[in-house]
C-alpha cells in the first residue's frame, strides 16, 4: 500500500514470518551441506563437529575428483562457446527473419528448457547411436563429442531466449541512424548492434557455462569414459557421503554462485540501457 | 547470401541436434527389440505394454501424484514470499530476489542430497530430535520414502514457481490497488479481487513448470525415494534405457511423457488466454527457464 | 454555509523534503476547483492525500467537519479518476464500473440501473462487455470516469485524467468534463499542468509552487491580477518588463526602462528608486506606425525582430529601446515590417506591477 509509512498490521507481520521462513527453506539445507564440509569425522552424523580443513585438502589430492573438475570445466567452456556461436545467431533469426516453420523454431528451442532433461537426454542418445557417433569419441581431448554437443543442443535455448530478449528491447532508431550516417549492414551489426547486446551475450554465456557445470540428467546418457564433476559425485554418493563430498559441492556453490553475481550485474545493466 | 548463412548455421544446429533427436526417440518407440536388437519394423507392440499392462500407467500416475503434490506445496510457499518481494520489501529488492533465486542455477544435486544428511538415520533431524528427547529412536521412515522426495522436490522447486509469481506481481500498477480501495474495497477484499486475478498468469506458469519438472526428475527420486522411486517414471525410462536395454520400450516411455508435458503446456495456454490474459505463459515459461526473467 | 472540505495546514514530508508544506484550503459544494502547478509542486500530492493514498505528516483534512485523514481510502466518500485510468485489465468495462457498487453491496438490480446510467452519461453504454484493452485512450478515459461516478461521490478528485490525449480529443474532453460536473453538482477538485487547461474549467484555481500556495482565485484573478511574477508568469504568456520605479500614487506607478517610462497599475505603493516588475498581456498591445498622433495610454519605440504567423493571430517579437523583449499579439492580416521600428501601445490599466 501506498501509505508512506503504513502501520504494521498482523497480516504484514504474518507475510514477513511466512516469507522469511521459506526463505530459510530455500536455503537451510544448502548451509547444512556447507557447515558439514568442516565436519571433523569420516561419517556425516548428529552431532556436528566444527572445525578442521581437512575435507578441503583431500580434494587438491584426489585424483578422480580432479580429473572429473577438468573434464566439467573443458566440457563446460565447448558447450558455451558453441551455444553462442549457434544461439546469438538463432536469436537475430528469430528476431528478424520470417519463413515459414518459424513459429515450431521458435517451440523447438524452447523444448529443452521445459521438458525433464532425461527426455531430451535419452532423445540424443537414440540420435548419437543412430549416427554412429561413439560416446568416448573425442576422448581425451573433449570428455566426448556427443555429450560436448549434447549440451550446446540443450543450453543453446537459453542463450537464444537471453540474446532475443535483449535484441526485442534494442532501439531500431539506433540501427536506421547507422545506417543514415553511411555504415552498411556488417559495419552496423558490428559497430552498433553488438556493442549493445554485449552484456546480453556475456550474461548468456555465463550462465551456460554455470548450467553446464551442474547439468546432469542429459550428461548421464552421453558420458562417455570420462566422469563429469556432479556424475562422480553421484556415484561416491550412493556409496555413502562424505564430508570430501560436502567440500567439492561447498567449492561448486561457490563457484556458481561467483559467476551467478556476475551474471547478474550484466543484467542489471542490461535493465539500466 | 549472409544473412542465409547466418541463419543456416542456427537453423540447421537445432534442426539436426533437436528435431531430429526427439523425432528419432518418436521413431524408436515404434521399433521393438528382437533377441537383444533393435530391429527397425514398424510395430505398435510397445504401447500396447505400456497401455495394457498395468504397470506402465500406474507408475505415471504415481510419478503425476508426487508431481501434484510438489506443485501444490511450491505454490504454497512461493506465492507468499513473491508477494512479500513484491510489494513488501523497498530496499534492496533487486538483491532480495537475486538471493531467492540463486539456489536455483547453483548445484541441484547437492540441494537433492542434502536432504539425505538431513532426514538419515543418523542425520541431522533425527540427531536433534534425540537431542531434545523427543523420540527415543532414529525415525526410519524420514529418509528413503515418497515423503523425502516429495520435500526434497518441493525445497529444489520452490523457487522455480516463484519466479512467474514474483514476475507478474511486481508488474501489477500500484495504481490498480489504489483504485480498487478508492472504490471501497478493504485489503483484503483487493487482494482477492484484484492482486489475485491478476497473478493468475504467473502461478500457472510457475505450477506448470514445477508439474512437469519434478514429473520427470531423475536424481532425488534415486538419492531419496527408496523403494518408492521404482515408482518413478524417471527410474523406468533411466533402466529401460540402461539396465533393460529396451530403448523402444523406453522410448515410448519417453514419447508418453513428453506428449503429456507438451498436453499440459498447451492447457495452460488455452486457460490463460480463455482467462483473458493473451497466452503469456508460453513466453513465460522460455523467459524464465532461460533466465530473461530476473 | 460550511465548506465541503477543508484542508488544514496540511504536510507531507519524505524525509527531510517537504512535498506539501503548510498547505491550507477550504472548498465548496459543487465548486469546480483546479490545483495548478509545475512538477514537483505538491498538486498530486494533496489530491493523493485527500483521497487517502498518502498520509499526511500533519495537518487535517476536514469533510463536512469531521477528520477524515486517519482514514483508509476504502472509507472515504471520496472517487477518484486516475492519470493512467487504472482501468482492472481483468474486467470488461461493466465489471470495472460496477465495483464499487459492489463493494458496496447495492442490490443488483439497482446496480445493474445505476451502471447502465453511468455508461450513458459518457455515451459509451454499448461498449459494456468489451475488456479494457481494446478501447482506445479516450474511451477508457471515459470508463474510468463513469466508474468513480457512478458511486455518486461528496468529492471526485481528478488526477491529470486528459493527459494521455491528443490535443483535440483533450479539448472536447475539457469542455464534456465542465458540462458533467455543472449538471452533477459534485465537487469536482482537478490537478493540472496545463495552465490552459485551468482556466477554461475551473470556478477556482489554487496555484501551487513547491509545495505551498501561491495564489488562489478565479480564472479571472489569476490571469488579470497576478500575485507575484511567478503567476504572471506561468499563466497564459506575459511580457514582465523590468525597470527602476519613478514614481507611485493612487494605485499607479511608473517604470523608467532605459529612456521609455511606463505606466501601470499597482496594488500597493512602490518604493520610487526600487526594481520593479510590470506585466503586460501580449495581446493587449497593439501596433502602430512610428509617426502619428498618439492616445493616452503607454507608447513606445520597438524594433521588431521577428512576425511569427500563428493562425489566428501573428506574434511580434521587438526589442525596447533598452533592449528588453517585448512581445505583442495582433490579428492575422496585420502587415508587420520585420526589422524596422514600430510603436507600442497599450493603456495603462492593461499593465500590472507585480511582486517578486
Amino acid at each position: 500500500m501506498s501509505q508512506g509509512r503504513a502501520p504494521r498490521d498482523r497480516i504484514t507481520t504474518t507475510l514477513w514470518v511466512v516469507g522469511t521462513a521459506v526463505f530459510a527453506f530455500i536455503y537451510l539445507p544448502l548451509m547444512v551441506v556447507i557447515i558439514y564440509s568442516f565436519h571433523d569425522s569420516p561419517i556425516i552424523a548428529w552431532p556436528l563437529k566444527l572445525g578442521t580443513l581437512r575435507w578441503y585438502t583431500a580434494l587438491t589430492h584426489d585424483r578422480a575428483m580432479l580429473s572429473a573438475a577438468l573434464a566439467s570445466v573443458k566440457l563446460a567452456l565447448l558447450a558455451v562457446v558453441i551455444s553462442l556461436l549457434v544461439g546469438v545467431p538463432g536469436a537475430f533469426v528469430l528476431d528478424r527473419l520470417d519463413f515459414p516453420g518459424k513459429t515450431a523454431f521458435r517451440r523447438l528451442v524452447l523444448l529443452p528448457l521445459i521438458l525433464p532433461g532425461i527426455i531430451t537426454g535419452v532423445a540424443l542418445l537414440t540420435f548419437f547411436s543412430f549416427v554412429g557417433l561413439r560416446l568416448s569419441s573425442g576422448f581425451p581431448l573433449v570428455p566426448g563429442w556427443p555429450v560436448v554437443l549434447g549440451h550446446a543442443a540443450a543450453l543453446t535455448s537459453v542463450v537464444i531466449t537471453q540474446v532475443y530478449a535483449r535484441l526485442q528491447r534494442l532501439d531500431r532508431a539506433q540501427e536506421e541512424a547507422s545506417q543514415d550516417l553511411y555504415a552498411n549492414g556488417w559495419r552496423t551489426f558490428l559497430h552498433v548492434t553488438l556493442p549493445n547486446i554485449r552484456t546480453a551475450v556475456l550474461g548468456a554465456g555465463l550462465l551456460v557455462f554455470t548450467l553446464s557445470l551442474d547439468e546432469i540428467a542429459v550428461t548421464f546418457f552421453l558420458i562417455g569414459r570420462q566422469n563429469t564433476l556432479p556424475l562422480h559425485i553421484w556415484g561416491l554418493l550412493r556409496r555413502g557421503i562424505t564430508p570430501e563430498v560436502n567440500a567439492a559441492s561447498t567449492i561448486i556453490f561457490l563457484v556458481s554462485v561467483l559467476v551467478i553475481v556476475v551474471w547478474a550485474r550484466f543484467l542489471r545493466e542490461e535493465v539500466q540501457t | 547470401m549472409r544473412t542465409f548463412l547466418g541463419a543456416a548455421v542456427p537453423v540447421g544446429f537445432v534442426t539436426a541436434l533437436l528435431f531430429i533427436p526427439y523425432v528419432l526417440l518418436l521413431v524408436h518407440s515404434f521399433w521393438r527389440l528382437k533377441g537383444g536388437a533393435i530391429t527397425h519394423e514398424l510395430t505398435l507392440e510397445n504401447y500396447r505394454r505400456l497401455f495394457g499392462t498395468d504397470l506402465y500407467p500406474d507408475t505415471i500416475f504415481f510419478s503425476a501424484g508426487i508431481a501434484l503434490r510438489v506443485t501444490v506445496f511450491s505454490l504454497i510457499l512461493a506465492f507468499p514470499l513473491a508477494y512479500l518481494l513484491a510489494f513488501k520489501v523497498r530496499r534492496h529488492k533487486q538483491l532480495m530476489y537475486m538471493a531467492v533465486i540463486i539456489p536455483l542455477w547453483v548445484s541441484y544435486l547437492v540441494r537433492a542430497y542434502a536432504w539425505k544428511i538431513i532426514l538419515g538415520q543418523e542425520g541431522i533431524l533425527n540427531g536433534l530430535l534425540q537431542s531434545a528427547g523427543l523420540i527415543d529412536q532414529p525415525l526410519t521412515f524420514l529418509l528413503y520414502s515418497r515423503w523425502a522426495v516429495i520435500l526434497a522436490l518441493t525445497h529444489i522447486y520452490t523457487p522455480f514457481t516463484l519466479m512467474p509469481i514474483y514476475a507478474v506481481l511486481e508488474a501489477i500498477p500500484p495504481a490498480l490497488k489504489e483504485a480498487s480501495q478508492d472504490l471501497y474495497a478493504n485489503r483484503w477484499q483487493t487482494f482477492l479481487r484484484v492482486i489475485l486475478p491478476l497473478s493468475l498468469p504467473g502461478v500457472l506458469a510457475g505450477s506448470t513448470f514445477a508439474f512437469v519438472l519434478s514429473m520427470g526428475d531423475f536424481l532425488a527420486p534415486q538419492l531419496l525415494g527408496g523403494n518408492d522411486s521404482a515408482l518413478m517414471v524417471s527410474n523406468l525410462v533411466w533402466s529401460l534405457f540402461g539396465v533393460a536395454y529396451n530403448w523402444p520400450l523406453g522410448a515410448a516411455v519417453s514419447v508418453v511423457v513428453l506428449l503429456l508435458t507438451l498436453f499440459l503446456l498447451w492447457l495452460a495456454n488455452r486457460v490463460e488466454i480463455a482467462m483473458n490474459y493473451g497466452g503469456q505463459s508460453d513466453r513465460m515459461i522460455g523467459s524464465v527457464r532461460g533466465g530473461a526473467a530476473v | 454555509m460550511a465548506p465541503l472540505l477543508e484542508l488544514r495546514h496540511l504536510t507531507k514530508q519524505f524525509g527531510a523534503f517537504a512535498a506539501v508544506d503548510d498547505v491550507s484550503l477550504t472548498i465548496a459544494s459543487g465548486e469546480f476547483l483546479t490545483l495548478l502547478g509545475a512538477s514537483g509542486s505538491g498538486k498530486t500530492t494533496t489530491l493523493r492525500m485527500i483521497a487517502g493514498f498518502e498520509l499526511p505528516t500533519s495537518g487535517e483534512i476536514l469533510m463536512d467537519g469531521a477528520d477524515i485523514s486517519p482514514l483508509p481510502p476504502f472509507q472515504r466518500d471520496i472517487n477518484t479518476v486516475f492519470q493512467q485510468y487504472a482501468l482492472f485489465p481483468h474486467m470488461s468495462v461493466r465489471g470495472n464500473v460496477e465495483y464499487g457498487l459492489r463493494m458496496k453491496r447495492v442490490p443488483r438490480a439497482e446496480r445493474t440501473m445505476r451502471v447502465k446510467q453511468a455508461l450513458e452519461m459518457v455515451q459509451l453504454d454499448q461498449l459494456g462487455a468489451r475488456s479494457p484493452r481494446q478501447l482506445s485512450g479516450g474511451q477508457q478515459q471515459r470508463v474510468a470516469l463513469a466508474r468513480a461516478l457512478v458511486n455518486r461521490p461528496r468529492v471526485l478528485l481528478l488526477d491529470e485524467p486528459l493527459g494521455a490525449l491528443d490535443l483535440k480529443l483533450r479539448k472536447e474532453m475539457q469542455l464534456e468534463l465542465k458540462h458533467l460536473q455543472t449538471s452533477l453538482g459534485i465537487t469536482f477538485v482537478y490537478v493540472t499542468h496545463d495552465q490552459e487547461e485551468a482556466l477554461t474549467m475551473s470556478d477556482r484555481i489554487v496555484l501551487m509552487r513547491q509545495g505551498r500556495i501561491i495564489q488562489i482565485g478565479s480564472p479571472r484573478d489569476l490571469y488579470d491580477r497576478p500575485a507575484s511574477r511567478y503567476v504572471a508568469d506561468f499563466i497564459g504568456e506575459t511580457n514582465l518588463l523590468t525597470g527602476t520605479v519613478v514614481e507611485s500614487k493612487n494605485g499607479e506607478a511608473a517604470l523608467r526602462i532605459g529612456v521609455d517610462v511606463l505606466r501601470g497599475m499597482s496594488d500597493g505603493p512602490l518604493m520610487p528608486g526600487a526594481e520593479a516588475w510590470l506585466a503586460v498581456r501580449p495581446e493587449a498591445i497593439a501596433v502602430r506606425p512610428p509617426e502619428g498622433g498618439g492616445s493616452g495610454g503607454n507608447v513606445v519605440s520597438a524594433t521588431v525582430k521577428e512576425a511569427v504567423y500563428a493562425g489566428s493571430a501573428i506574434r511580434v517579437h521587438a526589442a525596447l529601446t533598452s533592449g528588453q523583449r517585448i512581445v505583442a499579439h495582433v490579428p492575422a492580416g496585420t502587415s508587420v515590417p520585420v526589422g524596422k521600428m514600430v510603436r507600442l501601445a497599450w493603456p495603462t490599466d492593461r499593465g500590472r506591477f507585480v511582486p517578486e
